[in-house]
């Protein structure tokens, strides 16, 4: 299939008086039209850093693009100018922001917020056909259009949620950034939000990266993973193929050992020990040598190059083996 | 009772407009309706002035009626050169509350814009503006309004310069502390994640969210304004005589004070009332604005 976004090789660094961080290092990633992706990893790995990154939003003065390509439906994002840039936010590339309470404009009815983004893409329409478009986006996301009218105050967290996720939709974007949509929301209010998600992107035929913390929602809705560590994807494949267990990067079996499962009977979980790599200061090699199990001499003097160890399957390890098992 | 339990009962509640939500917010403040009631009156009573009371009697001088305590054909009495306190009362009403008004709205307009800049894009345009606003306001808004009249001479246009320059320092330090606080709010950055300009994002979400303390910044300002008028006047730096402004009337009579009280209670009370109906009419206007404060 195609790539809708396909992002390489990308170098992103914040620069602050004191230090460097260098929050994206060498960042790769392939979104494919339609496809639901679940981007997983630690806070501080990068994940909302790649978003801003695609929508070219990332904050001005202190950060700093060093490297690589963002290629958005064939056209080089990195170098699109203002106008260009805000046609396609919103219209091609729409983000999901993980806290509703504060992603509403508190003085601004939901109906008119709604109506704004229409207004934005699509100026032809006329004030009926918007107000039309807005209803029709509320009701798809479960919110009666009576309510149109009403200030985000007057709305509950999950629907306020929904009102973000209309706004998102309404002009019908190709790819959807999901960043933790559910985080702050209560577990079953986030399945019905994932759930609508869903059937909406597939009502749209549009793609979604979804960033959570939560293998569980990842294995329910997304059609492929990648797990990022300190700025870069250390593993990438189907759900299948990462969820099967045989062939993961050591920081990937770590994650798989945080969650407690029903058949096993451990006392305890095994965590991860010690902390991520000080983005500051990385290491030269293996950024997860230092609390890697398997970690030998050349993990700290070789940075690892991605394995493809099953098609479509790649982990970014030195122990991993092309079409192998490894390890 | 029926207005009652339609606001608690119905929840797809009927559109109201945004105008008619301020009024019925607005409405609740007992004290900021008793101080638009009063502002109102006192703007009506000094712009129909004309209409009912002779400008003639403003500066007519008669030695004979000089020093009358309040009576039934003089209601405030008389000055020194017997003219008529409240002839001279309600027409300086006029200028007072005409001047206060014109300056805040400069103030107010030119305050947002520098602020606005200043706060939304920093950088070199906020140390620009900013340097620029301590540069005035490093000299004491009183004494740079003196400095200005006696610049460009006296009148009631150039004294109105003189308040707007001595009053946008304080307003765009305030527009743009207000901007900052609301530029990192993640409903900008969300309206910048659906295209929005960089324009549409200051007036549509970013100065409306800050408006509700702006306005109370500015009905107090406008108290502070008519303050200065008056200051200026009683100076004998604002408005020339025999024109008569509240302050103007109080530094004309100073003299005559300590035996003739009336002569400063009167207008000060004007000045009083004034003031303090504008800082209560700013006070409900405050939360009217604010939609949050719905209940």
């Amino acid at each position: 299939m195609e790539n809708l976004l396909e992002i390489k090789d990308l170098y992103v660094n914040y620069e602050t008086d004191e230090s460097v961080v260098h929050a994206l290092n060498g960042f790769t990633l392939n979104v494919k039209k339609g496809e639901t992706l679940g981007l997983v990893g630690e806070t501080g790995a990068g994940k909302t850093t790649m978003c801003l990154s695609v929508l070219r939003l990332l904050p001005e003065g202190v950060s700093k693009v060093e490297g690589g390509s963002i290629q958005y439906d064939g056209k080089d994002v990195l170098s699109m100018n203002k106008s260009e840039l805000r046609q396609m936010r919103g219209a091609q590339i729409s983000m999901i922001f993980q806290d509703p309470m504060t992603s509403l404009n508190p003085v601004m009815r939901v109906g008119d917020q709604i109506k704004e983004v229409l207004s934005l893409h699509n100026p032809e329409l006329s004030d009926k056909q918007k107000d039309e478009r807005v209803d029709d986006i509320l009701k798809l996301v479960g919110i009666s259009p009576d309510r149109k009218d009403q200030f985000p105050h007057q709305f509950s967290g999950g629907m306020k949620q929904r009102v973000v996720i209309a706004m998102a939709l309404v002009a019908e974007p190709q790819l959807l950034l999901a960043d933790e949509p559910t985080t702050a929301l209560d577990v079953t209010i986030q399945a019905q939000i994932l759930a609508l998600m869903k059937q909406l992107k597939e009502k749209f035929d549009s793609s979604m990266i979804l960033i959570t913390h939560d293998l569980g929602i990842v294995a329910e809705f997304c059609d492929s993973v990648a797990i990022v560590y300190a700025g870069e994807v250390i593993e990438t494949g189907s759900i299948e193929q990462v969820f099967e267990r045989t062939k993961n990067h050591p920081y990937t079996e770590g994650l798989f050992n945080c969650i407690p499962d029903l058949t096993s009977h451990a006392a305890r979980l095994t965590p991860i020990p010690g902390y991520m790599a000080d983005p500051t200061n990385l290491p030269t090699g293996c950024k997860f040598a230092d609390r890697c199990g398997r970690c030998i001499d050349k993990c700290r003097q070789a940075a690892p190059e991605m394995v493809e160890v099953d098609p479509g399957h790649f982990v970014k390890c030195n122990q991993m083996e092309k079409g192998g098992s490894g390890l | 009772m029926d207005m009652k339990k339609e606001k608690t009962t119905s929840s797809p509640q009927k559109k109201k407009s945004q105008a008619q939500l301020i009024l019925i917010r607005f409405t609740k403040n007992k004290l900021a309706v008793i101080g638009l009631i009063v502002l109102v009156a006192l703007m009506l009573t000094s712009l129909t002035a004309p209409l009912w009371l002779d400008y003639s009697k403003v500066t007519h001088q008669s030695v004979r009626e000089s020093f009358q305590t309040p009576n039934a054909e003089h209601w405030f009495g008389t000055d020194q050169f017997g003219r008529d306190l409240f002839a001279r009362v309600i027409y300086g009403g006029r200028i007072s509350l005409f001047a206060g008004l014109v300056t805040i709205g400069i103030a107010f307009l030119l305050g947002i814009i520098l602020g606005g800049a200043a706060g939304f894009f920093g950088g070199a345009v906020d140390t620009v503006i900013m340097r620029f606003t301590d540069i005035l306001m490093s000299v004491p808004g009183i004494l740079l309004s003196i400095s200005i009249v006696a610049a460009l001479g006296q009148g009631l246009f150039k004294m109105l310069i003189a308040l707007s320059v001595s009053l946008i320092p304080r307003q765009a330090r305030t527009v743009r502390s207000a901007v900052i606080t609301m530029r990192g709010q993640e409903f900008v950055e969300a309206a910048r994640t659906y295209g929005c300009s960089n324009f549409g994002i200051l007036f549509r979400y970013i100065i409306p969210n800050v408006l509700g303390p702006l306005i109370v910044g500015v009905m107090m300002g406008l108290g502070g304004v008519i303050l200065q008028i008056a200051s200026l006047g009683y100076l004998g730096i604002g408005i020339a005589p025999p024109t008569p402004e509240w302050g103007t009337i109080i530094s004309e009579n100073q003299a005559n004070i300590m035996y003739h009280m009336y002569l400063g209670i009167i207008p000060g009370l004007f000045i009083m009332i004034a003031v303090l109906s504008l800082n209560f009419v700013g006070d409900g206007l405050r939360d009217a604005l604010d939609p949050k404060m719905k209940n």
